[in-house]
C-alpha cells in the first residue's frame, strides 16, 4: 500500500504538514478558522519530532499488523482490508485511550476520541504531503512493512 | 558601547488577524528575528537583523508577514546620502574594511537596456520556430587557422578539443564554500540535462559530484585549491582565474569557519582554516609566464581539454583578452564588473572594472581587427537578466555566455546581499547543514533546468524574428542592434548605430 515516508535529510523542521493537516482535519478546512477559531481545536496528526539540525514528521504507519487495531477493545480502530488504511470509527471509540498506549511510533494522538492519520482518504494526496515545501515528505508505494 | 546609531533597513510586518502562531517564520529565520513570547506561542519579531531575503514571507502559510522598508529620514542632502553616512557610522565602530555579496546595486548604465534588437519585414521572412529548425547549438573553442580538404573532401586538419554546447548559456563559477553542496549539485544536475556546464569555482570538485565530471569546468585560480590531476582530467575544460568581475584585481577569501571537512577535503586545506587567494597568481606576472600554465595544464591533460582563462573587465580589456589569445588561450572569458560574488569589498564592487557590453565589444572588435578573432571563443559574464540579455550580448561578439545570479534567483535567492555572513536562509550560500538541507537539489535543479529551456525558447523567438536560424548567424551580427539615447563614443565602442539609422 501507499505510505507517507518521511526523508529526514530534507525535512526544514518548519511544521507546515502540521498546520495542513490540521486544516484538513477541521470542520471549516478554512487555515485560519481552523488553526485560530475553531473549537473544539482541530487535531493535527502528524507530529514533526526533533529538531532543525534533525526533524522528521512521523505520523501513522498503517502497520500489516497494527497493534492499535489488536488492543482496541470494542473494535472501533480497524484495518481497512482493501485500502489498508488503519481508521478509528469514532461511533464505536469510547476514548479508553489503549490503542495510544501500545502505538510503538507514538501516532495516536488524543482528542474526544483517539486522533489518528487516515492518509487523506478522501484525496489523492495526504494534505501533510501536498504542502510539504521541500519535498520531505513521499507518498509512495514501496512495498514490504511500514 | 558608544552612540552608534545605523537605522535598520527593513520592518518586518506581522499582520495579527492572519497570523496562527504556527511558528514556522521562527524556526526558518536564521537572523533570528522571529521569536516566540514567554507564553511559547505568541510569534514576535524584532525587525533589527531582518535581511529582506523573504524566507518566512515565502513560508508562511497564511500570508501574515511582509517586509517594509524602514524609513528614518535624514535631513536631505545629495552629497551626504544616508548610505554614506550609515557606513562611516559602520567603519567608526568596526574599522574594518564593507563586505558585500551579489553584484553592484549602483545605477549604473546598464547598456543591454540601451540596445534595441531588429526583426524582420517584408524584405526577408521572419522564421517561426516552433515550425522550422533552429538552431543554438555552440561549440567552444581555438578553430583552426585555415581547412584543407583532401580530393575526397575529407578534412586534413587536425582539430583542437572542442566543447560542444546545446544552448550558449553556462553557468559561471561558483565554488563550493561559497555556495553550498546542494546548490552546487543543483546546478550540475541542471547543467548535464540541458547539454550544458557548470564552473566547479575554485573549490575543487566534490566526490559526490564526480558523475558530473563531462559537464564540470574546473577552475584554477591563484589559491590552487583542489588542483590535482584527476581535478584536471575530469573536466570538460580548463579555467585560469585571472580575475572576477565584481572584485577585479582583488583575491578571495572564505573564512574558516566556512571550511568544514567537507569544503577542506575538497580545497585540500586544513579544516577550519582561512583559505585566502592571493590578488595576483604568482607565478603569473606576464603574458609568457600565462602561457606557461596554459601550456603545462594542457600537457597534464594530453591535449585534450580546451584551457580557457577568465579576465574582470578592466580598461584595457582589448588588449588583455589579444594577449591571452596569443598565449594559448582556447576559450577567453570577460567578467563585467556587474558580476555577482560571495563576498567583495564593497568600495571594490561598486567603482573597480566596466561593464560586460562595452568590454566584450572592444574585445571582439580587437580580436577581428587583429584576424585572431576565429583563435578563441569569447564569454562574456557578469549579470545576465534574461535571454534578451544574451541575445544582445552573442550579436556584440560573444560564443556564449555565462550566467549566475539567474539561476541562484532560480533556486530561492532574493538578492539580500548577504552572502558574505555564511548565513543564507535560502540554504545557497552557506555551510550550516540546517541550511543546506532547505535546498533540495530534486526540486532546484527542475527549476533551474525550467529557467533556461525558457531562455532558449525566447533565444529562438527572437531570432527567428529576425530571420536568423543558427547562433552562429547571429555572433558578432552587430548590425541586428540599435542603441538607444546613447552618445556618438558609446556607440563607436559598442559597434552599432543609433536606432533610426
Amino acid at each position: 500500500m501507499k505510505r507517507v515516508y518521511a526523508k529526514e535529510e530534507l525535512c526544514l523542521n518548519c511544521r507546515l504538514c502540521e498546520v495542513y493537516c490540521k486544516t484538513a482535519h477541521s470542520q471549516s478546512k478554512d487555515i485560519i478558522k481552523a488553526n485560530k477559531y475553531e473549537d473544539p481545536e482541530p487535531v493535527s496528526r502528524v507530529t514533526v519530532c526533533g529538531d532543525k539540525m534533525l526533524s522528521a514528521a512521523v505520523n501513522c504507519r498503517h502497520c500489516d499488523n497494527p497493534k492499535c487495531v489488536e488492543a482496541c477493545i470494542t473494535g472501533a480502530m480497524q484495518k481497512d482490508k482493501k485500502t489498508g488504511i488503519v481508521r478509528v470509527d469514532e461511533e464505536k471509540c469510547i476514548g479508553c485511550m489503549t490503542c495510544l498506549a501500545v502505538c510503538p511510533f507514538g501516532c495516536i494522538k488524543t482528542g474526544k476520541f483517539a486522533v489518528k492519520c487516515d492518509l487523506c482518504c478522501t484525496e489523492d494526496e495526504p494534505a501533510c504531503v501536498k504542502n510539504c515545501p521541500n519535498r520531505a515528505l513521499v507518498y509512495a508505494d514501496f512495498g514490504g512493512k511500514g | 558601547m558608544s552612540i552608534n546609531y545605523i537605522p535598520r533597513r527593513f520592518t518586518v510586518v506581522r499582520d495579527k488577524e492572519l497570523c496562527i502562531n504556527c511558528g514556522c517564520c521562527v524556526r526558518q529565520c536564521s537572523n533570528e528575528c522571529h521569536y516566540y513570547a514567554d507564553d511559547g506561542k505568541t510569534a514576535l519579531v524584532n525587525s533589527n537583523a531582518c535581511v529582506a531575503c523573504h524566507r518566512c514571507v515565502d513560508m508562511c502559510p497564511t500570508g501574515a508577514l511582509r517586509i517594509e522598508k524602514y524609513v528614518c529620514d535624514y535631513r536631505e542632502n545629495a552629497n551626504w546620502t544616508p548610505q554614506y553616512q550609515q557606513e562611516i557610522c559602520r567603519q567608526a565602530a568596526t574599522g574594518g574594511v564593507l563586505l558585500s555579496g551579489m553584484g553592484t546595486p549602483k545605477p549604473y548604465p546598464v547598456y543591454w537596456d540601451k540596445i534595441l534588437l531588429n526583426a524582420s519585414q517584408v524584405t526577408n521572412p521572419s522564421i517561426d520556430p516552433l515550425r522550422e529548425p533552429m538552431e543554438i547549438r555552440t561549440i567552444l573553442g581555438r578553430k583552426p587557422e585555415k581547412i584543407t580538404v583532401e580530393k575526397k573532401g575529407k578534412s586534413t586538419v587536425e582539430m583542437p578539443p572542442q566543447v560542444i554546447l546545446e544552448t550558449p548559456i553556462m553557468f559561471s563559477a561558483m565554488s563550493f564554500g561559497s555556495i553550498s553542496l546542494n546548490a552546487q549539485k543543483s546546478l550540475a544536475m541542471a547543467a548535464k540535462n540541458l547539454g550544458t556546464l557548470f564552473n566547479t569555482g575554485e573549490g575543487g570538485l566534490h566526490p559526490d559530484l564526480k558523475d558530473y565530471t563531462d559537464c564540470a569546468i574546473v577552475q584554477v585560480a591563484s589559491g590552487r585549491f583542489g588542483v590535482h590531476k584527476e581535478y584536471l582530467q575530469n573536466s570538460r575544460f580548463i579555467e585560469i582565474k585571472i580575475g572576477q568581475g565584481a572584485k577585479p584585481g582583488i583575491g578571495g577569501h572564505l573564512p574558516g569557519e566556512k571550511v568544514n571537512v567537507e569544503v577542506s577535503n575538497a580545497r585540500m586545506i586544513p579544516e577550519g582554516s582561512d583559505a585566502i587567494s592571493p590578488a595576483p597568481h604568482h607565478d603569473i606576472y606576464s603574458i609568457e609566464d600565462l602561457r606557461q600554465l596554459i601550456w603545462s595544464l594542457k600537457q597534464a591533460t594530453h591535449n585534450e581539454k580546451p584551457v580557457s582563462v577568465k579576465i574582470a573587465a578592466v580598461h584595457n580589456v582589448a588588449a588583455i583578452v589579444s594577449g591571452c589569445a596569443r598565449a594559448g588561450a582556447d576559450i577567453i572569458a570577460i567578467d563585467g564588473f556587474r558580476g555577482g560574488t560571495g563576498a567583495a569589498p564593497t568600495r571594490i564592487r561598486d567603482n573597480v572594472g566596466i561593464p560586460i557590453e562595452l568590454a566584450l565589444a572592444a574585445a571582439d572588435q580587437r580580436l577581428r581587427d587583429e584576424g585572431i578573432r576565429s583563435s578563441i571563443s569569447l564569454v562574456a559574464a557578469g549579470s545576465f537578466r534574461c535571454s534578451a540579455d544574451i541575445v544582445k550580448a552573442i550579436a556584440l561578439g560573444a560564443d556564449a555566455c555565462y550566467c549566475a545570479s539567474a539561476p541562484l534567483i532560480a533556486m530561492g535567492c532574493h538578492m539580500c546581499q548577504t552572502c558574505n555572513t555564511g548565513k543564507c536562509n535560502w540554504g545557497i550560500a552557506t555551510q550550516r547543514p540546517e541550511l543546506v538541507k532547505r535546498l533540495n537539489p530534486d526540486i532546484m535543479h527542475e527549476r533551474v533546468e525550467n529557467l533556461i529551456n525558457a531562455w532558449n525558447h525566447e533565444i529562438k523567438e527572437i531570432m527567428g524574428g529576425m530571420g536568423i536560424n543558427s547562433v552562429d548567424s547571429l555572433r558578432g551580427n552587430r548590425l541586428m542592434l540599435r542603441g538607444i539615447g546613447l552618445t556618438e563614443k558609446e556607440l563607436e565602442i559598442l559597434g552599432i548605430k543609433h536606432a533610426g539609422e
